[in-house]
């Protein structure tokens, strides 16, 4: 798999890390109610979809950037990527 | 129609003309007292041990596909009882006993085969975790014996003991694991479950559950609505997808995990051997191919077929482990999609849906589980309480701090 890296052009996946469901960039306030309730489902549940799934990969052996990947778990096609910083600045995890 | 010396004497005098269909392919009843989701392994031990053990006669499996298409024919068909953690180890104890009288309570030839498994280890602190970890064997019965150095050459001289970066200081050897033949134990279940009057349909997709007052009340399916008093489900890779038809979000994420088969060679391994620094584990099939694997590949996928760096990740480990295997042409390598967990282990208990339960969250381990999962699954589904030896696999356990880490990585699946 090749992903699209905005700052670097085409680079093997070999060179990222996998963390799973970009989600996890929305992480909860931990000073909320039932902020025990929230972290719980935020460390434990994805949704796993059968198609588009946006996800966060690290590249560890390249510029040290967190991406967000878009890319179908069916065909593994790649779709697109973009900065995780900004999509937090975007304000859309 | 029963398997027997007789039996097999008389169809071969008659020219092996009276041989019948193993199961029969009924068309779906109206309802069901217990429908089960998935003819895979579990779902169809699950169907054989609710109809054999639990007394129930009104029990349906549905399977999307064919009978035993998915994981328990892409599994590398190790068996083994040699966990760790009070969770986990009474339950795969539990399931190698059931392995060991398989054949004779299935009437089948799984072709069990009890070669032993040996798991290596290359520094001081892995004996000392494999010391550990036999000691935790000897607690629940399942034997295992922690061999040194002479004792592992003596058996496998052909391993590679003097790798200058991970020389081989000796095993963990548990003789009663081995493998089995992975189709044989689906066909076995499907044929026992159906002579005592299981309904298995194949080619029938579940497409929604009706769910009225908090209850389970049958299914839709691609042949039509089931009434179900109790439906459980056991669909490994598709469990994310077929629970969210009924509003759940798990602790499991899908990821694939390849598998690999070599040209068929005389017998060069005595049993099942793992590599203890890198993730590779192989056996000899009886035809003879090398059967062998190592790590998923790290990646979120319903694919059932991975990527190249993986196969070469795999290679390496087994030419670091047995150069030997560098001579033996691959022959075939594929795929198959793991519920892998949050903590690594699985999940056999009710849902906050009455009436529906769950069995999942096998990660990579499920074939070994198949007679025990079905056991427990079975009990869990005909009584409503959990079986003693998978109590501690709830599905809220993760919420309550009761994770059941055998690795102790934490909540990262692909890790597991």
């Amino acid at each position: 798999m090749l992903i699209p890296h905005p700052l670097l052009g085409p680079r093997d996946a070999q060179e990222f890390t996998y963390l799973g469901d970009a989600s996890l960039l929305a992480r909860p306030d931990g000073m909320a109610e039932h902020a025990e309730d929230a972290f719980s489902d935020h460390v434990y549940l994805r949704d796993n979809p059968a198609g588009v799934h946006r996800e966060l990969w690290f590249h560890e052996q390249g510029d040290r950037s967190w991406l967000v990947v878009t890319r179908d778990t069916v065909t593994h096609e790649i779709l697109g990527a973009e900065l995780a910083r900004d999509v937090v600045r975007g304000g859309r995890p | 129609m029963r398997f027997s010396g007789m039996r097999l004497l008389r169809e071969a005098l008659r020219g092996h003309t009276g041989w019948g269909p193993m199961w029969r392919d009924p068309d779906p009843d109206p309802a069901y007292d217990i429908v089960i989701v998935g003819g895979g392994g579990h779902g169809l031990a699950t169907a054989f041990y609710l109809a054999s053990v639990y007394g129930q006669r009104r029990v349906a499996v549905l399977e999307k596909g064919w009978l035993g298409g998915g994981n328990i024919g892409r599994n590398t068909t190790i068996i083994r009882s040699n966990y760790l953690l009070p969770g986990n180890q009474p339950f795969y104890e539990f399931s190698m006993k059931l392995w060991e009288g398989l054949e004779q309570t299935l009437n089948f030839n799984a072709m069990v085969s009890q070669r032993g498994v040996l798991n290596l280890f290359h520094t001081d602190a892995q004996r000392d975790a494999y010391r550990r970890r036999g000691n935790a064997m000897h607690l629940t019965g399942a034997g295992g014996r922690l061999l040194d150095r002479d004792a592992v050459r003596a058996m496998a001289p052909f391993l590679n003991f003097d790798a200058a970066r991970f020389p081989i200081k000796g095993g963990l050897w548990q003789p009663r694991g081995g493998t089995a033949r992975h189709d044989g134990v689906a066909w076995g279940y499907a044929r026992a479950a159906d002579r005592l009057g299981v309904d298995i349909i194949q080619n029938c997709a579940v497409t929604g559950f009706r769910i009225e007052g908090g209850a389970v009340r049958g299914v839709d399916t691609t042949r039509g609505y089931i009434a179900a008093g109790k439906v459980g489900v056991a669909v490994a890779g598709n469990t994310s997808r077929v629970m969210a038809l009924a509003g759940m979000r798990l602790p499991i994420e899908s990821h694939v995990l390849q598998a690999f088969v070599t040209e068929g060679l005389k017998p060069v391994i005595p049993g099942v051997i793992t590599f203890g620094a890198g993730h590779f584990y192989v056996s000899q099939s009886d035809k003879g191919g090398l059967v062998f694997g190592g790590d998923i590949d790290g990646y979120n996928s319903y694919a059932q077929r991975g990527n190249l760096p993986v196969v070469e990740d795999v290679i390496e480990g087994g030419m670091a482990l047995m150069p030997m295997i560098g001579r033996a042409r691959l022959l075939r390598s594929w795929g198959g999609v793991m519920d892998m967990s949050m903590d690594g282990s699985p999940i056999i208990d009710r849902t906050d849906v009455g009436g529906l339960y769950l069995n999942a969250g096998w990660c990579y381990g499920g074939f070994k589980a198949t007679p025990a999962s079905g056991h427990a699954f079975a009990h869990l589904l005909a009584t409503g309480d959990p079986h003693p030896t998978a109590a501690a696999y709830r599905l809220d356990r993760f919420a309550r701090g009761h994770v059941i880490d055998e690795k102790g990585v934490g909540a990262q699946p692909n890790l597991h």
